[in-house]
């Protein structure tokens, strides 16, 4: 389902580590199973060659791993990054996180990934393997002796339904074309929880939120979420000691960690994608950014590198406090 | 840990009078760390602040907690006195438990309780103050005055006075203001220019004054004493130190039908103009919108009649940095607008005018040569209406006038009916009031004078309608004390409008980050105790930028404000504020969210080595505060995602005590 192969990105990259443009290379190799393909670090041809993969489990967002990565590795990494992961990159640019020239940015296209909580409500648990094929993609699982086949279109992920941008806002070369920025329902989801009353409202986060089993999995992987010391790791700051209260995971761990990256998120869904409990942690974050949008104009965190989020930034035309207040009012 | 004094305030009855004081005292003394409790009438007092200062060396106390009044009352009061025991005066801590608690509560139990929690929270934040030393910065002996009316002419000459370089930045061609536009002076009636223009000379003349005119004020930085402001010098077109105010290029411009702000539109002006005769600096200056040669290029004549060769077509807008130490806001006032009163035709009718108009047709050097002309005909008016409170002490009309009293329409519209009935005595001279208030020296017996001896006939009550009908002005009004309807045949109908801050007011604030109420008059640091300071430190309020007010009141003000800035530049150094932002550099991210939102331009970044976890070595940026230049105002701390950023003397982790002690 995806344009280009695994063997066009290992022949990049293995032309770019054999000319010494970089030193290492950032891509993804499976991990038990087809589907839960991780983040690795690569710095020979040969082990790109036995354990890069590419296809429609590579959601894995690679931006937030040139902090650590550009500190440990001598010279350039070659990073893959699809549309959506560039707006990630340009961030953690704005916010210093890394330097610029140590990450040598390879465009790649994207169709789409697909989420295998949706596979799995199609063909069951017990997933053995899953291969794409076309447009589509071949299923076994251990309880069936022939395989399934699904359209890959029918298990995208729900940020990949909803896509931002198939736009590279930044990179050194690009393989394949490019896309365009593009308009996508990802709202509607937030003016449904807006329509409710505050009651159902608390309710639904209440019952979502209290799955949560503080696996920290959302803040580890968010490119958001990239400092020093997390508050929630760190005694003097005063909430890592109410972390350990009742209730706290539903009501404030997530809301402190969506107020953390406010109008500094890009919207990447990661945290949703890697959340064991499957909340749709992205909520909060859209919630925050349709917020933005609508008092202070559309702002696309990571569009460009340097931008002043408008919660960061003051204008005369902004809107006074007492504005948002009773819009809020309203809203709520 | 922790040895804490709490002292409870009685502050006469004020607070006692619906808190139980001893009930706090005793309450506060088993808390964590308060090892005394004492209550006492006037803590503030000489005895009071002596018993803080044995109990300070009796119980060997590390922390004080005072609950009695607003911070901003006596928290000064108090440091002091904890410095001569001995102690650290950042160790000090106030729990508002009057303006927050006593005085907006009307029982003693739900009182007392609140002060007992106001309390707690205090002594949670004080178990972690640490003492903390002030830095200290210089102070630039350079004043700026932002406003060149009777405000600010009158503040830059008593600086200038005590041997302090003063600049005054107006935005006009002309420094002079309203009083420059006024015919006659309450009460004594001498006439505003001949007590104003020598003033405006003596600015002019004095060396230690540089007036920046045609100037607006376009970006200030720094704090107290240090100052950096940038000034917009607009291009004139005109170089002003060749330019010898002869008047022949007014005189030849061709381009002559140009409202004349000065006259309020009432005649015309050309487009190279000097407002009036007595101007200051008396420079021509080319309106760019009306000038042909700036619009198309064509026409020069100005540059050909000029002998001092003074016009530059292509003269730009100038930026000049200076750095100040304070700086005095004199921006002054308007008429509000009348185009919203349709009730009094002043959109339909050429001979509504207001008061300030008015003062224009009955002066001199105004469009009527002083002669009281009605603008539709020219024709003399032998029937006047003045309608005092347009648009003032108009809690209903919120979207057209002003709630509050214009202070000055009184006087000037008494004033303005004497000198019609002394000069035309067979005019029929009607004012409509709501009050008459005339509080000042003289002034009463002022407003009795034109109603006693100059017979002008005050009623009491409301102009309800004016409708133009033929050359007359059909004036239908109430007379409340004998309950009838008037109907009046007016010539002339005189609108005293309500007065409102210059516009160029709201933003000056935001430069400065100064405080202004919800119509734009700025706030004083105290309304009895410092009224010409702004709470912003360095920052002087000057005239009618802070409220309606007289001249005599706005020079006496003018002085004050003067004396405060006198007082401040003869400073050599100046002690700064401890409580300042700080970052722990082991947690930054070097983000550059801290650098965004600081309005003080306080915090940099520097690359820094640091050992890593893994033996290993990385640079990164992290951020560091100036604290010369940091106002402690806590912007970054809330911005900073990891909370690096925190604020001494406010830090995050005492702010969370005491909200927990409220809370338990």
């Amino acid at each position: 389902m995806q344009k280009i192969t695994r063997d066009q990105l290992i022949e990049k990259a293995a032309s770019l580590l054999g000319n010494g443009t970089v030193s290492c290379v950032l891509g993804w190799e499976k991990g038990e199973f087809d589907y839960d393909v991780t983040p690795a670090l690569f710095e020979t041809e040969s082990e790109l060659r036995e354990k890069f993969v590419f296809g429609d489990f590579c959601g894995a967002n690679l931006s937030k791993y040139l902090v650590s990565k550009t500190r440990k590795c001598e010279g350039r990494i070659l990073v893959f990054l699809k549309p959506c992961d560039t707006y990630s990159f340009n961030q953690l640019l704005t916010e210093h996180r890394f330097d610029r020239e140590k990450a040598y940015v390879v465009g790649i296209p994207c169709e789409g990934m697909a989420d295998i909580e949706r596979v799995k409500e199609l063909c069951g648990d017990g997933i053995s393997s899953v291969t794409a094929d076309g447009d589509e993609l071949v299923v076994t699982t251990l309880y069936d002796d022939e395989p399934v086949r699904v359209k890959a279109e029918s298990v995208l992920a729900e940020r990949c339904v909803n896509c931002k941008s198939k736009k590279h806002v930044a990179y050194d070369e690009l393989i394949g074309e490019d896309g365009e920025v593009l308009s996508s329902a990802r709202f509607d989801e937030v003016a449904r929880l807006e329509a409710m009353t505050p009651d159902e409202r608390f309710a639904f986060w209440q019952n979502e939120l209290s799955k949560c089993i503080r696996c920290n999995a959302c803040r580890n992987v968010c490119p958001a979420c990239t400092c020093e010391r997390c508050v929630f790791d760190n005694p003097s700051s005063g909430v890592e000691n109410k972390a350990a209260a009742n209730s706290f995971e539903e009501k404030m761990f997530h809301i402190i960690r969506a107020f953390h990256v406010a109008g500094r998120c890009t919207d990447c869904g990661e945290c949703s994608r890697v959340c064991p409990q499957n909340i749709p942690l992205h909520l909060l974050n859209r919630k925050f950014i349709k917020d933005i949008d609508d008092f202070y104009g559309e702002y696309q965190a990571g569009a460009e590198v340097g931008s002043r989020a408008p919660l960061v930034n003051y204008t005369f035309d902004d809107l006074e406090p007492g504005e948002v207040f009773e819009r809020g009012g309203q809203d709520a | 840990m922790q040895r804490i004094g709490v002292f409870v305030c009685w502050c006469g009855s004020n607070i006692a009078a619906t808190v139980d004081v001893k009930a706090v005292a005793e309450a506060l003394k088993s808390e964590p760390g308060v090892v005394y409790s004492a209550d006492y009438q006037y803590m503030c007092s000489q005895a009071g602040q002596d018993l803080i200062k044995e109990a300070v060396k009796e119980h060997n106390l590390t922390g004080i907690v005072v609950c009695s009044c607003s911070p901003r009352m006596h928290e000064a009061t108090f440091r002091k006195t904890a410095a001569a025991a001995g102690l650290n005066p950042y160790m000090v801590e106030i729990a508002n438990i009057r303006e927050q608690c006593s005085w907006v509560h009307k029982d003693i139990p739900s009182g007392t309780e609140k002060a007992i929690i106001l309390g707690k929270a205090a002594v949670a934040k004080v178990n972690l103050n640490t003492p903390l030393t002030p830095g200290e910065s210089p102070v630039t002996k350079r004043a700026l005055v932002i406003g060149g009316g009777i405000a600010g002419i009158q503040t830059a000459l008593d600086i200038a006075d005590a041997g302090f370089p003063v600049d005054i930045v107006e935005k006009n061609p002309t420094i002079g203001g309203k009083m420059a536009q006024l015919d006659k002076t309450f009460p004594t009636l001498d006439c505003a220019a001949c007590i104003l223009t020598p003033k405006m000379v003596d600015v002019a003349q004095n060396d230690k004054i540089r007036i920046f005119s045609y100037s607006e004020v376009s970006e200030i930085k720094g704090f107290v004493g240090n100052f950096d402001v940038t000034i917009r010098k607009k291009a004139r077109y005109v170089k002003e130190d060749v330019c010898t105010g002869c008047g022949l290029c007014v005189e030849k411009c061709p381009q002559k039908k140009i409202p004349n702000e000065f006259n309020l539109g009432m005649d015309n002006r050309s487009a190279i103009y000097i407002p009036f005769a007595q101007a200051v600096p008396k420079v021509a200056t080319i309106d760019a919108e009306a000038c042909t040669m700036l619009k198309k290029g064509k026409c020069g004549l100005c540059s050909k009649v000029c002998t001092a060769g003074a016009i530059d077509y292509k003269q730009q807008d100038e930026l000049i940095s200076e750095k100040y130490g304070a700086i005095v806001v004199a921006t002054g006032f308007n008429p509000i607008s009348m185009e919203k009163f349709d009730e009094y035709a002043y959109s339909q009718s050429k001979d509504v005018i207001t008061s300030l108009e008015f003062e224009r047709l009955t002066n001199a050097a105004g469009p009527t040569a002083g002669k009281l002309l009605r603008p539709s005909d020219l024709k003399h008016p032998h029937t006047i209406v003045f309608v005092q409170c347009v648009g003032s002490r108009c809690a209903s009309c919120a979207e057209k006038g002003k709630e509050y009293c214009s202070k000055i329409c009184c006087m000037y519209t008494a004033k303005h009916a004497m000198l019609t009935r002394d000069k035309y005595p067979d005019t029929d001279v009607y004012v409509f009031y709501i009050d008459v208030r005339t509080p000042g020296k003289n002034f009463d017996e002022f407003y009795r004078r034109a109603v006693e001896e100059y017979g002008v006939h005050y009623i009491k009550g409301m102009v309800g309608k004016v409708t133009p009908e033929g050359d007359k002005l059909k004036v239908r009004a109430s007379d409340l004390l004998n309950n009838k309807q008037l109907n009046i045949d007016a010539d002339l109908v005189v609108l005293a409008a309500a007065i409102e801050p210059d516009k160029s007011a709201r933003p000056l604030a935001t430069m400065l980050t100064a405080s202004m109420d919800t119509n734009d008059f700025f706030t004083e640091a105290h309304p009895k105790l410092r009224p010409v300071e702004s709470p912003t430190a360095g920052v002087f309020l000057s005239g009618a930028c802070q409220g309606p007010k007289d001249i005599p009141e706005t020079v006496s003000q003018a002085g004050a404000a003067a004396s405060k800035v006198i007082g401040l530049l003869a400073k050599d150094k100046l002690t700064g504020n401890p409580c300042v932002a700080s970052s722990d550099e082991l947690m930054c991210n070097g983000c550059s969210s801290c650098e965004r939102v600081c309005p003080y331009g306080a915090i940099s970044y520097i690359d820094k080595e640091f050992r890593m976890p893994d033996r290993t070595v990385a640079i990164r940026r992290v951020a560091s505060v100036n604290p010369a230049v940091c106002q402690g105002c806590g912007a970054c701390t809330v911005a900073c995602p990891s909370g690096a950023m925190d604020l001494r003397g406010f830090a995050s982790g005492q702010i969370m005590a005491e909200v927990d002690a409220i809370c338990k």
